[in-house]
């Protein structure tokens, strides 16, 4: 159904928000709940308090995380049907599937037992209750999988027929949904991206306290736990990103070309590092590269030959008929760059971190502490030119090869209704993002309490009736 | 048959999204009421809700998420239909979260007042938008043969759904403060018990009136059974409410709730979203539905994990099945500081 241009426009404008919106937040909670988790299997190990100290300090932090992902979650599911009726109706068959498990199987998971974490230090045994942590934490991991399996169908749709009579898309094997290869590398990018934003977090806050000097001792423990998390999740990224490469480029291969502003195939393709001039023409002043690494990027030989952005759309104009098949390329070029730059950037402040720790040593110095807090902005900035490459990247296509994003709006909306709605999710959405931030730094910067004589762990001594008590 | 399964299974994670989070938006809205100017009594009455309301609220999201599976064409048509609506609703459902989570947390009594503000406005809101919704699937929505809606919001706040909006909050409320009556004890437990006096009244008046009127708007034999059954069960709740039997009143306003809520669903049947004025655009069960691979596939994952959610569900119930007190009694029950 045809809508205007700027009804469209506005509503990719609101996915956009609130999706990257959301994305900020989700990082960190699966990141975050497996760390705390760690900690408090420590403290239940080793019996050491300190790390129950952290458990409780990072727990804190991790909730007011948490419960932003939650209330902008909302949103996420009900605006497929709210600002894309077309696209819901049309993929509804297939892409409703993981969307009702993720809710029954994993939102479940996560929102019962992390209610139970919270409010049960002192009504479930100190085993019981450190499994609840885990589940919460589970929940949140069997929740990215369900969503990404979904979000993979639309770069890469499998175990589907188009049915003859309503023209809409149908299941024929939710196996092959939840297995999609595009899925298969996608998954493991995003949740070692994760695991890195969290890693990074608590880096960056206790390098923050450790270069005031303030409870070295606590905080250094969690700097190393950190350090190495974000070490070993920064290999990930890069190592899942490069599978993710060679899928894209055999999937979506204007993706990769448009990663690389690359117009004319090329064999041995080099990558562009830093370009200055009109990208989006091809027409580079300046332009850095390092010689064959985009082939290797792309099908994993160096000599491997890489489809430019020219001859993608001609095949795809026979193929789906004429039209402008191209994404915006200034958009996909350099965020791709962001992504890729900001992790490895990253991963070597890691290595130098981890390096500087040999013999039981913490980080330490004028550059090195502060640079660790300033930080853990990038795996943000990482995740955030991530999801805009992936995304604008597949344009034209709400889902690649059979529905325009032209065809996805819902045509009852009114752009009006729309423009209030894209404002109102703003409004609140800054807001939110002011509160959440300030109270974040507010319980951040505190000192970690000792812990009091009257906490109760693990024991069900209290009598009935009183409130449940470090309801944090 | 899968599909009507289905429509079944909507309408049952529909009834416990309303009779779950129904108390929740119940004590939210009551939450000055109730807790009065006390910050002992206030944490209380948030604390009967504070480790389920979470939980309660993934029965929306299980609901919304069957229906976009089940049924595309019902949840692509009916969600942006209410666009405005619903915007509304995830507004005051944001609001609502925001603040319950971050209460405990806020630095400032002024912090705490303005989260205070956001729970009423979080509780209340919900109940009544929610009410004045499904009144107006009940009731019918102008559309095309495609099921685009054509009315806009104004078109959704008629006299029958806005009473629908009315009623849903009044019951909301009073399930609250039964289920407050239920959770604690002492003044908190007999504020709650004020509350659910004047309110049964009212309560019983709209909810009547409003069961009636949907038999008058949608007619079948079976809606207005299952309705007459709703109106007995909300008769029930006040009778146990006056021989002081907590659990029996709450059952009776549960009850109530979910044999309200199955009653709209009744009254659906076979459609799932009645086209107003033009019959032939209704959109059917039938038409609405997904393929039939589809709703297997659901059908194995709603039976293997169903039991499972009920189950732990169910234990985190028992775990914080305990009463809480307010400050009257909280030095004898040993109550502590909270971190």
């Amino acid at each position: 159904m045809a809508t205007d241009m700027s009804h469209e426009t506005i509503a990719r404008w609101q996915f956009a928000i609130t999706t990257v919106y959301h994305f900020l937040f989700v990082p960190l909670t699966i990141g975050l709940s497996l760390l705390v988790a760690v900690m408090q299997t420590v403290w239940n190990r080793t019996g050491n308090v300190e790390w129950l100290r952290l458990t409780r300090f990072w727990g804190k932090l991790m909730l007011i995380n948490f419960a932003m992902g939650i209330v902008t979650g909302i949103v996420q599911e009900f605006q497929f049907g709210m600002n894309w009726s077309d696209y819901s109706r049309f993929v509804g068959d297939v892409f409703g599937a993981p969307l009702a498990m993720e809710a029954l199987i994993a939102f479940f998971l996560e929102s019962t037992f992390l209610g139970l974490w919270i409010f049960g230090w002192d009504r479930l045994p100190r085993n019981v209750h450190l499994a609840t942590i885990w589940l919460a934490s589970l929940g949140t991991v069997i929740s990215a999988y369900f969503i990404l399996a979904a979000n993979s169908w639309m770069q890469h749709p499998v175990g589907y027929r188009i049915n003859p009579d309503t023209g809409h898309a149908e299941l024929t094997s939710i196996w092959q949904v939840l297995t999609n290869p595009t899925q298969l590398v996608t998954f493991p990018h995003v949740l070692a991206a994760s695991l890195l934003t969290g890693g990074a977090v608590i880096v960056g806050l206790s390098c923050w306290h450790l270069r005031r000097g303030q409870q070295v001792e606590l905080h250094g423990r969690a700097v190393r736990l950190g350090l190495v998390v974000c070490a070993v999740a920064s290999v990930g990224v890069m190592a899942s990103g490069h599978f993710q490469g060679q899928v894209m480029t055999r999937q979506q291969p204007m993706k990769m070309a448009s990663a690389e502003a690359l117009w004319e195939t090329e064999r041995g393709a080099g990558l562009s590092l830093f370009a200055y001039g009109d990208v989006s023409h091809g027409e580079n002043k300046i332009d850095i590269k390092v010689p064959r690494l985009l082939s290797f990027m792309a099908t994993n030989s160096f000599s491997g030959t890489v489809r430019g952005v020219n001859d993608v759309q001609a095949a795809e104009a026979a193929q789906y008929g004429p039209g402008d098949y191209t994404p915006v390329m200034g958009i996909t070029f350099w965020n791709f760059r962001a992504m890729m730059g900001l992790g490895a950037v990253y991963f070597g402040l890691a290595m130098l971190g981890l390096f500087r720790m040999r013999g039981g040593h913490l980080p330490g110095g004028r550059y090195l502490l502060p640079a660790f807090v300033w930080a853990s902005a990038l795996p943000y900035l990482a995740n955030t030119a991530g999801w805009i490459f992936t995304e604008m990247g597949r344009q034209p296509w709400a889902v690649f090869g059979l529905l325009r994003t032209s065809d996805a709006v819902s045509p009852g909306v009114s752009t009006t209704a729309v423009i209030a709605t894209l404002a109102g999710f703003t409004v609140i959405y800054g807001t939110l993002a002011a509160v959440a931030l300030r109270l974040f730094l507010h319980h951040g910067r505190h000192e970690i309490p000792a812990l009091s004589p009257n906490v109760t762990v693990g024991g069900r001594s209290q009598p009935g009736g009183a409130l449940p008590s470090l309801a944090y | 048959m899968l599909e009507e399964f289905w429509f079944v299974l909507v309408a049952v994670l529909w009834v416990g999204f309303f009779v779950l989070e129904g108390f929740d938006f119940g004590v939210a809205a009551l939450l000055p009421v109730i807790g009065g100017n006390d910050e002992t009594d206030r944490r209380a009455v948030l604390g009967t809700i504070g480790p389920v309301w979470d939980a309660n609220e993934v029965w929306l999201l299980t609901a919304g998420g069957a229906m976009f599976a089940a049924f595309p064409e019902w949840y692509a048509s009916l969600f942006s239909g209410m666009y405005l609506a619903l915007f509304l609703v995830l507004f005051s459902l944001i609001i609502r979260g925001v603040s319950l989570e971050y209460r405990g947390k806020a630095s400032s009594a002024a912090g705490r007042a303005w989260c205070d503000r956001g729970i009423v406005i979080g509780g209340a809101l919900p109940a009544l938008l929610f009410g004045v919704a499904f009144a107006n699937m009940v009731r019918g929505l102008e559309m095309t043969p495609e099921h685009d809606v054509t009315g806009g919001f104004l078109a959704l706040l008629n006299p029958y759904a806005l009473l629908g909006g009315v009623t849903m909050l009044l019951l909301c409320v009073l399930h609250g403060a039964v289920f407050l009556t239920l959770k604690t004890r002492g003044a908190v437990r007999s504020r709650a018990r004020n509350v659910t006096r004047s309110l049964a009244a009212p309560t019983l008046v709209a909810f009547a009136a409003f069961v009636v009127w949907t038999v008058a708007v949608r007619g079948g034999i079976a809606g207005a059974a299952v309705g007459a059954a709703a109106l007995l069960a909300l008769g029930f709740a006040v009778l146990a409410w006056f021989g002081e039997r907590d659990g029996l009143a709450f059952a009776g306003t549960a009850g109530a709730m979910a044999l309200l809520v199955a009653s709209w669903f009744a009254a659906l049947y076979p459609d799932v979203l009645p086209a107003r004025g033009m019959p032939d655009n209704s959109l059917t069960i039938n038409a609405a539905a997904s393929g039939h691979y589809t709703l297997t596939v659901m059908t194995w994952v709603a039976v293997l994990f169903t039991p499972v959610v009920l189950g732990y569900q169910a234990w985190s119930y028992w775990i914080f099945r305990r009463r809480l007190v307010g400050a009257d009694l909280a030095d004898l029950a040993g109550s502590h500081e909270t971190g």
